[in-house]
């Protein structure tokens, strides 16, 4: 549980998640803080995605609470939860920008669907959106004309077009060049700076994330295995924190899939 | 054979959780269509236009080899018994009654279903439909429901044009290759084809086109979100789709005749 006196967002206590057979989650606490960046970290598989999805209310656990602003997501009906997530941004690993729109489209989809304002105010809007990620010039262009690092930019637009209270980015740093990177990480901690935004960070990438972070999550096994700056993460004495931060192949984190024997599957010998 | 009940019996279960998921899902779609109708009929027209008006190539040129064909069959049957004028006749009858609604949805089935649920399919499989979701847009009224009424809306006219071409096509077989007399050719027809006969072809039309469209956002909607769950989707739409509007063909026909 997260300690008392912290102003906390988003409040997760003892959350449940399986998927099919395979426990996702036993037993999850997390607490994100108000107006500060928080990464959740931890090796592929372990369901960081779908935490994200729980966070939105895309999936509902089988126990456990989410709490945001004191509002518990997992009991809303579909039209609160659709005015809860109204106050959340969020950026897909892939961008998941609409194909049959065009760049300025897409970042207009929001306010044209939620709003009514008129097309001079909108044009506005969003071209100073596409400014502040540095693709106003490609607002003319289609999704399928633009590389992985500016689709990934003009969903950061779209997602900050209708100024959320809580940007949740899945995987911000995949795939991209190193300026791309930098562009990213740069935009990610403007934004909660100037903005006072509340920033959700998923991600695998250590050093990026741990470069922007205010407070860090580290998640292994359906659990959290430890929490907080990332110079406290860095001198953490359990093994997981040490093997995931220091990229080392082997350790509590088996590099094998489980299976078979080795030797016995290659003599092809019956299991006993 | 208890493995084989057992097969059977998880087909069955699993066939009737589908259809009822369907049932729940057309009922939803129906309950939003008013107000779509209204506040989005431009996404509506859009879809008429992707879906009906891009498949205009293929009905016209299947309705005019469909009429030409009925042309030259009905005329070698109907000289048998020295009938030949009553060729208008009983093409527009098959026409009008079966083979325009049933053939227009078939060809529908392949062109348009098929182009729907792979559409649909795609944006879930790259989380296009939970950006949406996320944005606080529900996809099934900004997306799903224009694709359906744009597909609803589609068949009925593209039966009207198929059995318009198919009509003429059998009119330049019969009167212009055969020499049947082009009065009786029209004439002929006044008499024996009455509106209660136009309107089993509309009212076919329109429960095929209800049918096949949610057939395929539905599967569209659903698709597993990988390459192989969305090609799957188109598959299944073709498939069922033409099991669906044979089926419901004999039951329309069985109740109105």
């Amino acid at each position: 549980m997260a300690e008392s006196g912290r102003d906390n967002i988003i409040l997760i206590d003892d959350l449940y998640f399986t998927r099919g057979q395979k426990p996702i989650f036993n037993g999850l606490d997390i607490a994100f803080q108000r107006g500060k960046i928080t990464a959740v970290m931890g090796p592929s598989g372990t369901g960081k995605t779908t935490l994200l999805r729980l966070i939105t209310g895309q999936l509902v656990p089988e126990r456990g609470k989410i709490l945001v602003d004191g509002q518990d997501i997992t009991k809303l009906k579909r039209n609160e939860l659709y005015v809860l997530r109204k106050r959340f941004g969020m950026l897909f690993q892939n961008g998941a920008l609409l194909t049959d729109l065009s760049v300025f489209e897409n970042v207009a989809f929001p306010l044209r669907e939620h709003t009514k304002l008129p097309e001079r105010l909108i044009k506005h809007i969003v071209l100073t959106k596409l400014h502040a990620v540095g693709l106003r010039g490609a607002a003319d262009l289609s999704p399928s004309e633009l590389s992985g690092g500016m689709a990934r930019r003009v969903a950061l637009a779209r997602a900050m077009v209708m100024d959320p209270d809580i940007l949740i980015y899945d995987e911000p740093f995949t795939g991209l060049d190193p300026i791309s990177l930098g562009v990213v990480l740069r935009l990610i901690k403007r934004l909660n700076d100037s903005l006072g935004i509340t920033s959700i960070v998923v991600s695998h990438d250590v050093e990026e994330t741990s470069s922007i972070a205010d407070e860090s999550y580290l998640i292994s096994e359906g659990r959290v295995v430890a929490s907080g700056t990332p110079s406290e993460l860095r001198t953490h004495g359990n093994a997981v924190v040490q093997q995931f931060l220091s990229g080392m192949a082997d350790g509590p984190v088996p590099f094998h899939y489980p299976g078979r024997d080795y030797r016995d599957q290659l003599l092809d010998r019956d299991e006993t | 054979m208890n493995r084989l009940f057992a097969d059977l019996w998880y087909a069955f279960r699993n066939f009737l959780e589908t259809f009822g998921a369907m049932q729940l899902f057309l009922l939803r779609i129906l309950a939003y269509s008013p107000k779509t109708l209204i506040t989005r009929f431009r996404l509506i027209a859009h879809e008429i236009y992707a879906i009906g008006a891009m498949s205009l190539v293929i009905i016209l040129i299947c309705g005019l080899f469909v009429g030409m064909v009925l042309g030259l069959q009905g005329y070698d049957t109907l000289s048998q018994f020295g009938a030949e004028e009553g060729l208008g006749t009983a093409v527009a009858l098959s026409l009008l009654k079966e083979l325009g609604p049933v053939l227009t949805a078939l060809l529908f089935a392949g062109r348009a279903g098929t182009a729907l649920a792979a559409e649909i399919g795609l944006m879930r499989a790259t989380d296009q439909l939970s950006a949406m979701e996320l944005m606080a847009v529900d996809p099934i009224r900004r997306v799903v429901v224009p694709h359906f009424l744009g597909g609803v809306i589609s068949l009925p006219l593209l039966t009207a044009i198929f059995n318009m071409v198919a009509l003429f096509g059998a009119y330049i077989i019969g009167v212009s290759w055969m020499g049947v007399d082009s009065g009786a050719f029209w004439s002929q027809m006044r008499p024996y084809v009455e509106v209660a006969d136009v309107m089993e072809g509309v009212v076919k039309s329109i429960v095929f086109g209800v049918a096949v469209s949610v057939l395929a956002v539905f599967e569209g909607y659903n698709a597993f979100p990988t390459a192989e769950g969305v090609s799957r989707a188109t598959t299944r739409t073709v498939v069922i789709s033409a099991i669906v509007v044979l089926i419901l063909d004999f039951m329309i026909t069985a109740i109105l005749i």
